[in-house]
């Protein structure tokens, strides 16, 4: 029987604990190209959500009639029809910001995130479920991209959404908005949330031997604390 | 049911399905998105020749290239939309020219891949303005460091003389073709 998790769980572990990009650090791609400013990072986040999130509804639905020889290429194509309508959308209604993405929402096919998810939890849960996990992954994702965007756009060009926020005396950092300043950024961001997620650990360690101590188990709250 | 037929059927019915779909949502797309790039165009070709109220595509030219009239549909000058090798990629750019083709009116970048805050500079408005009312003959020249002194001068960016360099050639390549299209009577 396998473990039930709670539902505001399903949806929550994708936005921070097992976020895309800072912990699972899948679909990279994307991520370090586009994010040259923050409206990028979130159209591309929004995308690929949308996508994540259709895919995941529809494979979810229909799982117990692919067979399991074919699924790869069944989520293929279901996943590359959702692209291509985004891509047409875009195109349609919003071609500047089509042009700004360029190859990068037709690459929407290939990131790992959106095959991940299905391979990995839509393939194998209800269609309730599906959606819930695919709505946080896309959550944790248009996160994960607005916050580079928004960085890189910042130090990079000293804007923010386009609007200027830093004084004209400030010298912006090209190297933020060359592929560079991406890695750089993407870098710091990794420290910052394994620091976290250390600390986290750290105290729930220290909770638990202070707990024994309190219960009187002074020999297991000795063997603990020696790891 | 056999597994291979199971397989079969469910791939193709989901491919039958994708397909059906996209040439519902292409159906209505494409007009629009046709719609956005005429418009595109259209908007490109104002900016370069500011009193055009009219234009014309110029067929069999080999190359794009639009007459622009006035309001009394006189021809007032072309718009030039030539594509060459940048730093890193194609530039391609639009250039309003006077009718008899000796001056540039005004010039803008279309597309570029140039690297960022050095090449895109070519972009931006302090060196696309240098092109205003620029002499074409006999061609467009470029200079490094000092300010330009002749008719037909530009200086080209600090940083960024490959992408300078691109979009003098381009021009220069693209009047080289209206010139001679002109003198095979292709302007009329």
């Amino acid at each position: 029987m396998k473990k039930q998790v709670s539902l505001s769980k399903e949806y929550l572990k994708g936005v921070w604990e097992n976020n895309p990009i800072l912990i699972q650090l899948l679909g990279l791609c994307p991520t370090l190209a586009v994010t040259v400013s923050a409206i990028n990072g979130l159209a591309m986040g929004l995308a690929a959500t949308f996508v994540l999130v259709m895919s995941s509804l529809l494979i979810s639905s229909i799982r117990k009639i692919i067979p399991n020889q074919i699924r790869i290429a069944s989520f293929i194509v279901i996943i590359a029809t959702f692209v291509t309508v985004v891509d047409l959308v875009m195109k349609a209604k919003f071609p500047d910001l089509s042009k700004a993405l360029g190859p990068f929402i037709p690459l929407i096919v290939v990131n790992c995130v959106i095959l991940g998810r299905q391979e990995a939890f839509a393939s194998k849960n209800n269609p309730g479920r599906a959606f819930l996990d695919a709505v946080g992954m896309g959550t944790g994702f248009t996160i994960a991209l607005l916050v580079l965007g928004g960085i890189r756009e910042i130090i990079g060009s000293r804007t923010f959404f386009g609007l200027q926020v830093l004084p004209d005396q400030y010298e912006p950092w090209l190297i933020m908005i060359l592929p560079a300043g991406a890695f750089l950024t993407l870098g710091l961001l990794l420290g910052i949330s394994n620091m976290y997620t250390d600390r986290k650990k750290r105290t729930e360690h220290e909770s638990i031997i202070a707990h024994y101590k309190r219960v009187g188990r002074e020999d297991i709250a000795e063997q603990l604390e020696v790891k | 049911m056999n597994k291979v037929t199971q397989m079969l059927l469910v791939l193709t019915s989901i491919g039958i399905l994708a397909g059906g779909l996209l040439a519902m949502v292409s159906d209505w797309a494409s007009p629009l998105i046709a719609a956005n790039k005429k418009a595109e165009t259209e908007a490109a070709i104002f900016r370069v020749q500011s009193e055009g109220k009219s234009y014309e595509k110029i067929k069999n030219a080999g190359f794009e290239v639009y007459k622009v009239m006035s309001e009394n549909s006189l021809v007032i000058g072309y718009a030039l939309v030539y594509e060459g090798n940048g730093f890193q990629g194609k530039i391609r750019l639009i250039c309003g020219l006077t009718e008899d083709l000796e001056k540039i009116k005004s010039m803008e970048i279309l597309e570029q891949v140039e690297t960022p805050g050095l090449g895109t500079k070519v972009t931006e408005i302090p060196f696309t303005d240098q092109f205003k009312m620029l002499q074409t003959s006999p061609m467009v020249n470029m200079v490094k460091g000092v300010p330009p002194e002749d008719p037909n001068e530009i200086q080209a960016i600090t940083g960024a003389t490959i992408s300078s360099k691109a979009v003098v050639e381009i021009i220069n390549n693209g009047i080289a073709q209206m010139k001679k299209l002109r003198d095979a009577g292709g302007l009329k």
